[in-house]
């Protein structure tokens, strides 16, 4: 029997969760489906995890309008579900008299964005500011509200949230074609056909493919390359607003940033690739980051690296958000999504929301929706069952630390492993838990983490 | 609660401190994180432990097992599974343990914490991120402790102690160690190892080598490798690569006490009485000298005692000191304080990490521009293993002068 709903989404990364919680509060039935085994194993697990204002978009575009206004949903969703967000603020560097001179317009661009909090500071503030910054800054301008959040739990609260609402969650299904026939279209997967009357592509990468199927070659993603290196929590000491580049027309540097899991990242770099699998990092862009980096802050040079990452973004040749409702054909086309995506996807999907409704679908809200999930903390800046006497007193599994550098405990691990959203491996429960992400990436407990997975699942 | 000494760290080091401490009478805690105390050792399934402080040749995890027996027949008492999280104070410790949170005050700290291999990313290693990668702790952990398999062609980055100890590990899991690569020109153990795995476990040792990117998704396929004079690549099939050494102290607790750390070594900076910045906080074994063997780190265990003891009796460390300091190709010196008081360091050796092989070397120690001393060894200095010095090259320099450096010619 093939399944059947009234929404396929298709990619569940942060955008296409978002989007199957906001229908699933409606009286729709909705399937979300992804080619991974795991939620967020495309572009949302490996961006620069940085909650935007918005504040550099292009004016008046749907990117700005969303972003802005995702920026306020998605800071309102942290609080009953934990997500942790700390509210570093950012500031943008200039290194020389062309990037000085772009300042001014930047934050005018900033007002036309109804972002009005940035500030011009001269070298000495900025200085006051990141006493570790190497020499040669001329200015600077502030961004107070740019904060940092976990990308993992956001995405991982969402799906969790769109499952506890009566969305079923397909994982392993890749979509190899799509039959549109009238009045259901069946997506073909590696896992069987789903069949739904409405099909919403939030594929990320894979989007300019599915859009062929329904007919479409109006855009092509590019798999465009972005290598982080992570350093070890000691440096956080050096930085703790976010530093960014300022764009000019020589393209754009890398930034430094405080990570939510208490370290400084470093990057990224930009490149553009055919390959939508290539991941891997290079000897070039490892070098090109450590070039930048010991400009831009030299002590972080000496301090330890925890990890090195390459991710990859869904390019494509325009500059906004490409969202495009086809009611003949009951396809609604998300693509373009860039990093920002992290912070407007839930008003991603607001706007999805609002143009199936303009398409003749009217969806009565359901009159009540379970409460949001209540996450796991990742985050430093927050209280962690390793430090709580309570939690440790109530269940000793939460004082019987199994990773030692993230301090990771076994509770934490059994939790992860019977949560709604279970880890189909390792990957997905570092994810969950930061287990093996620390400075020594199991040096001490990789054999145990690994033990204690496979007993649990 | 309120003890004599804590103990951060249950591996030999910690454990000899804990043994000699407790025998004197003292209340003496050992804080281990891991399930069982005794290190490293615990999971080196081979001979060659005990040699220096026990006098006798065993496995390391028998090792181990002799060193816990014997510290808490001293009266120490071990907790395992408690990690120290941080400090309240001075002298006082913060833990986490099924049994809760905890605040551990001391009339002294022993750091004995150790050190770690850099895994690939702190090598900056390029390449996919498969699964069959380890450090030699990872796969001892995984092959003697969890008793897991892993794949059937290996290549291990270093040919240095601990490299060929990953070689047996392999070769207990069913692995067969295809390469092993080394960036110097000849391999950093002894030449005793290397002939013995060349002839009897057929491993080949690619000199001036490094690997340059990691190949396979999600499992490990291959290594590209490098030759570092002609710049020639090639590929080698392999399903596990073991990065071995590197060493890096694990030195969170030194760091966020704000004790005075040694840029070079990154372990905390100690006198020769082991006696780190802050009074009555000591740091030892490979936490100071990443990495020694087992033995010697554990002997510094016993060295550290009487120290402990002056400090709780009241005597307190003597001001000032002069700073040891390593010339290329040294990286290192350890310890790097000479105190005003001037005890001997650990076993009359001062220790040091070369760069570079020198195989005849003459040791030249100099203060304020005048040579104090210049003399012949008749062992090697190798990359990848200690070298010892013996502390008599400093026994000239002038308590109020400027830095000492050490250097070889």
């Amino acid at each position: 029997m093939t399944a059947d709903y009234d929404v396929a989404v298709i990619g569940a990364g942060i955008v296409g969760s978002a989007i199957a919680r906001e229908l699933a509060g409606h009286q729709l039935s909705v399937a979300l489906v992804d080619a991974c085994d795991d939620v967020g194993d495309g572009t949302s697990k490996a961006n620069t995890a940085i909650l935007h204002t918005g504040f550099d978009a292009k004016p008046a575009t749907l990117e700005s309008r969303l972003v802005r206004r995702g920026y306020r949903l998605l800071s309102d969703y942290a609080a009953p579900t934990g997500i942790p967000i700390e509210r570093t603020g950012a500031i943008l560097v200039a290194w020389d008299a062309e990037q000085l001179a772009t300042l001014p317009a930047l934050k005018d661009q900033a007002a036309a964005n109804e972002y009005h909090r940035c500030e011009l500071v001269d070298a000495a503030t900025v200085y006051q500011r990141l006493p570790h910054l190497g020499p040669g800054a001329l200015g600077g301008l502030t961004v107070p509200d740019e904060s940092i959040i976990c990308t993992w739990t956001v995405n991982l609260a969402l799906a969790t949230d769109a499952v506890n609402r009566g969305a079923t969650l397909l994982l392993g299904h890749r979509v190899e074609s799509v039959d549109t026939a009238s009045p259901r279209t069946t997506l073909h997967t590696t896992a069987g056909p789903v069949t739904a009357g409405w099909v919403i592509n939030a594929a990320g990468l894979g989007a300019d493919h599915i859009d062929g199927q329904f007919g479409y070659s109006r855009f092509t993603v590019t798999p465009r390359r972005g290598e982080l290196i992570v350093y070890d929590k000691l440096a956080r000491r050096l930085v703790d607003t976010i530093v960014l580049p300022v764009p000019t027309s020589r393209g754009k540097g890398v930034l430094i940033s405080p990570t939510i899991y208490g370290n400084v990242m470093l990057g990224p770099t930009s490149e553009d690739l055919t390959d939508p699998t290539a991941t891997g990092t290079t000897q070039q862009g490892l070098k090109s980051l450590l070039d930048k980096g010991s400009r831009l802050m030299p002590e972080l040079l000496d301090e330890e690296i925890t990890a090195t990452y390459a991710g990859l973004r869904a390019a494509i040749d325009r500059a906004d958000y490409l969202i495009d409702a086809d009611p003949a054909q009951r396809y609604l086309l998300v693509g373009g999504i860039r990093s920002t995506g992290l912070t407007a996807g839930m008003a991603i999907a607001e706007h999805v929301l609002g143009l199936l409704r303009e398409a003749g679908l009217q969806p009565e809200p359901v009159a009540a929706l379970p409460d949001p999930p209540r996450m796991p903390n990742l985050g430093e800046a927050f209280t962690r069952p390793y430090q709580d006497s309570g939690a440790i007193g109530a269940d000793p599994s939460y004082g019987r630390i199994v990773c030692f550098c993230e301090r990771v405990t076994e509770g934490e691990l059994r939790d992860a492993c019977r949560s709604m959203i279970a880890p189909p491996g390792i990957d997905g429960l570092r994810r969950r838990t930061r287990v093996m992400n620390g400075r020594c990436q199991g040096f001490f407990c990789g054999a145990e983490v690994q033990s204690i997975f496979e007993a649990l699942r | 609660m309120s003890i004599d000494v804590a103990i951060v760290g249950g591996g030999p080091a910690g454990l000899t401190a804990a043994a000699d401490l407790a025998a004197r009478g003292l209340e003496v805690v050992v804080l281990e994180r891991e399930s069982a105390a005794g290190g490293i050792p615990r999971h080196s399934d081979h001979l060659g432990y005990g040699i220096r402080d026990l006098r006798t040749v065993l496995t390391g995890p028998a090792y181990a097992r002799r060193l816990v027996q014997s510290a808490i027949a001293a009266g120490a008492q071990i907790r395992t599974e408690t990690m120290v999280t941080g400090w309240a104070g001075q002298r006082t410790l913060e833990t986490t343990s099924p049994r809760g949170r905890e605040r551990i005050e001391s009339g002294a700290v022993i750091l004995a914490t150790g050190a770690r291999e850099r895994p690939r990313s702190a090598r900056l290693i390029p390449g996919d991120r498969p699964s069959g990668v380890y450090t030699t702790g990872h796969l001892q952990n995984a092959v003697t402790l969890a008793h897991r398999t892993v794949g059937s062609r290996a290549v291990i980055v270093g040919a240095e102690l601990v490299s060929y100890s990953a070689v047996l590990t392999l070769r207990h899991g069913g692995c067969h160690t295809v390469l092993m690569t080394t960036e110097h020109h000849r391999p950093e153990s002894y030449t005793a190892f290397t002939t013995a795995a060349r002839a009897g476990l057929g491993v080949k040792v690619a000199t001036r080598t490094r690997v340059v990117r990691i190949v396979g998704s999600p499992a490990l396929r291959a290594v590209e490798i490098e030759n570092l004079d002609t710049g020639a690549r090639r590929t080698v099939d392999c399903d596990t690569l073991v990065l071995t050494g590197d060493w890096v102290p694990d030195h969170e607790l030194a760091r966020s006490a704000g004790l005075d750390m040694d840029r070079r070594s990154l372990g905390p900076l100690v006198d020769t009485a082991l006696r780190t910045s802050r009074p009555g906080v000591f740091a030892i074994g490979n936490l100071v000298h990443p990495v020694d063997t087992a033995d010697a780190a554990a002997l510094d265990g016993r060295h550290v005692a009487a120290h402990v003891l002056a400090h709780l009796d009241g005597r307190s460390r003597p001001a000032g000191g002069v700073r040891l300091l390593a010339e290329a190709p040294l990286r290192w010196v350890s310890p790097a304080i000479l105190p005003p008081d001037d005890p001997a360091p650990p076993r009359g050796r001062l220790l040091a990490w070369t760069d570079t092989l020198v195989r005849f070397p003459t040791v030249v120690v100099r203060q304020d521009e005048v040579v104090l001393a210049r003399r012949r060894l008749p062992w090697p200095a190798s990359p990848g293993r200690i070298f010892r010095i013996p502390a008599a090259v400093v026994a000239a320099a002038d308590p109020d002068g400027g830095t000492v450096t050490v250097s070889l010619s």
